[in-house]
């Protein structure tokens, strides 16, 4: 059975600084969003999006605490979801 | 052991008598019976659907239906067939009953959420019946339910997806809890490599459908905003792209083709060794070439798309990926028939349903071929080609290994034994109606004859008869099989604990297992195919 991992409890003053930092980035991608700087407007904006749900991921999520197993489900589901979504744009690109 | 009350004489949770025993139960046994009446009760109105659809081909013209109601017809053997029976039938009944035995466990890791699965499965089954009397009726899409056609008929499609959708979330959630289940409730004692093949098989199709069933759900929920809204996301008029929808369906329904199959290879794994008295060959084979079909399996939906307009690029890319599902599929032929190579074979119904299956999917999947490379998919694209192809799959794969299962497991689900004669003409019959159903069907796709049509040129009609004949042929023979499993209830011959020397935990259980599944703590053993003393076993069983 791959039921190895602790239970764990995040404080209160844990909790709170991942949501100020989640916070800053909002303000962050808000700012972001009034520097023009052509191609890379949606990179950046992704960027700190994919920053923002690590957070929650790692911390609001407890993925930080978890074992293999469901660290592995979470790496496969995405990298799932990028093939999907990369092979349908990939053909609409070469159409 | 036999003292200990089975299952049907204790409910759980306790106290629960009558009706409520069922209706509210947390065992997955009871779950899996429960899904078993509700499949078989799908499949055979899908049935008599495809024999009336086979009925009205058998000559030209009109002959017992019109052409609304054939597409009509079509439509819901296909929506039934895939979503009520093919999905569900292996996982939900076999895979909720075995599933936590052969684990070692007493049930499975969301005993509440298993019983939520089944109301699901209800209401989108109810669903369905129900857009047949309201509104302009059942939809004509066929079970695809192509865009732009599904988004401008005036037929029931809201409905009906809206049913698929919650058969959808029903599927998931069994997923979820066996992939919890194979991590969380395993016997500690028991190792990756220690769990039985079809277990295995349950668990690679249970991450199939956690990850691609949301994708359909998500679609039908865009058919259905597109309908009301006409939002134009697929309507190109509107900016909208036709082919996204090809995309998004195929992107779940073809993984749905291994949701139906990978639970069915699981089933002959256990057959084969235990009928050839032989530890399975290529144990660690077979169970990555599961995953290695989940995996591949979910990369090559656009195959359906080589005629669509989809890039060239695309083109090559998805047919490549595809010839590459090939090769973990034959691993697991080989092995099976390596399996079998100097083992000392005995006859008996599961095991003649199991090399049946052996033999028709692999004509399934070898004039998948034909229809993988793209130069040859292009003559039998949309041809009766395709829907040969895809019956030697789904129906001589999944059917038969369904089949093959329930004859395998039916004494262990009820504690009676049934009469082997019978069953053999069954599935002869059914398997010599296979034939001349199906092959008539290749030659008639390679011929030119295109699917989904109601009439059909003169040339035809022999190969169209000879279908309709072979449809008869079959029916009758899978109504052999049932009628005979539904008696040995009336001559009650018990069924002993291990009726055919299995090894795996299931066959360590009294026929009909306890609530509890286990009376002791179960003996894990190192490799679950060892066959060491179950000779010596059977020759005391008087076997």
């Amino acid at each position: 059975m791959d039921n190895q991992d602790k239970p764990h409890v995040l404080s209160y003053s844990q909790l709170a600084g991942v949501l100020i930092i989640l916070l800053a980035l909002t303000g962050v991608t808000v700012g972001v969003s009034y520097v023009h700087m052509g191609f890379l407007n949606v990179p950046i904006a992704l960027a700190i999006a994919c920053l923002k749900v690590s957070f929650v991921l790692l911390f609001f999520m407890h993925l930080k605490y978890e074992g293999p197993v469901i660290v592995l489900s979470l790496i496969g589901t995405v990298s799932f979801l990028m093939i999907m979504i990369g092979f349908t744009f990939w053909d609409v690109a070469f159409r | 052991m036999t003292s200990t009350p089975s299952f049907y004489h204790q409910s759980a949770p306790p106290g629960l008598t009558g009706i409520k025993a069922w209706l509210l139960t947390h065992d997955h046994k009871r779950l899996g019976l429960m899904y078993l009446g509700a499949v078989l009760f799908w499949f055979t109105i899908a049935m008599v659907l495809g024999l009336l659809l086979r009925t009205e081909l058998m000559s030209q013209g009109r002959t017992i239906m019109g052409p609304g109601l054939y597409n009509s017809f079509f439509t819901l053997h296909g929506v039934i067939m895939v979503f009520l029976f093919a999905i569900p039938a292996i996982p939900a009944i076999f895979g909720n009953f075995f599933l936590p035995i052969q684990l070692g466990t007493d049930d499975v890791f969301f005993p509440r959420l298993n019983l939520f699965s089944w109301y699901l499965f209800m209401i989108g089954g109810l669903l369905a019946i129900v857009s047949l009397f309201v509104g302009d009726g059942f939809p004509d899409t066929g079970w695809t339910f192509y865009v732009p056609f599904s988004i401008q008929n005036s037929k029931n499609v809201g409905l009906t997806v809206t049913a698929a959708f919650i058969l959808g979330m029903s599927s998931m959630l069994t997923g979820l809890n066996f992939v919890t289940t194979f991590h969380r409730m395993r016997d500690k004692r028991m190792g990756l490599m220690q769990i039985p093949l079809f277990t295995w098989s349950l668990y690679s199709t249970a991450w199939v459908q956690i990850l691609a069933t949301p994708v359909i759900g998500i679609t039908f929920i865009l058919v259905v905003l597109e309908r009301l809204l006409s939002i134009g996301l697929f309507d190109p008029d509107k900016g909208g792209d036709p082919l996204l929808y090809q995309h998004l369906f195929w992107m779940y329904s073809h993984p749905a083709v291994y949701i139906m199959i990978l639970p069915g290879m699981g089933v002959i794994s256990e057959i084969i060794p235990v009928f050839s008295r032989k530890s399975i060959f290529g144990y660690k084979a077979i169970v990555w070439s599961s995953m290695a079909i989940a995996i591949a399996g979910s990369l090559v939906w656009a195959h359906h798309m080589y005629t669509s307009g989809m890039s060239d690029v695309s083109v090559f890319v998805f047919s490549l990926l595809t010839f590459l599902v090939a090769v973990p599929s034959a691993v697991k032929v080989f092995s099976w028939i390596a399996t079998m190579y100097k083992g000392s074979i005995e006859m008996t119904p599961p095991f003649l349903l199991a090399l049946m299956f052996i033999y028709l999917f692999s004509v399934g999947g070898l004039t998948g071929l034909v229809l993988g490379a793209a130069g040859t998919d292009i003559h039998v694209h949309d041809t009766h080609f395709v829907v040969a192809h895809f019956h030697f799959v789904m129906f001589g794969g999944t059917g038969f290994a369904f089949f093959a299962a329930l004859h395998y497991w039916w004494p262990k689900m009820f504690g009676v034994m049934y009469t082997f004669r019978a069953a053999y003409w069954g599935a002869v019959l059914a398997a010599i109606g296979f034939m001349f159903h199906y092959v008539p069907m290749l030659i008639l796709g390679l011929q030119g004859m295109p699917r989904r049509y109601y009439d059909y040129l003169p040339q035809y009609e022999t190969g169209n008869f000879l279908a309709g004949f072979g449809a008869y042929i079959m029916v009758f023979g899978i109504i052999i099989m049932f009628v005979n499993l539904l008696m040995s209830f009336r001559k009650g011959v018990p069924a002993p604990a291990d009726p055919w020397g299995g090894t795996t935990l299931e066959w360590k259980v009294p026929s009909p297992p306890p609530v509890h599944n286990f009376i002791d703590k179960p003996q894990i053993m190192d490799f679950p195919y060892d066959f060491k003393g179950v000779g010596e076993q059977s020759q005391k069983n008087g076997r």
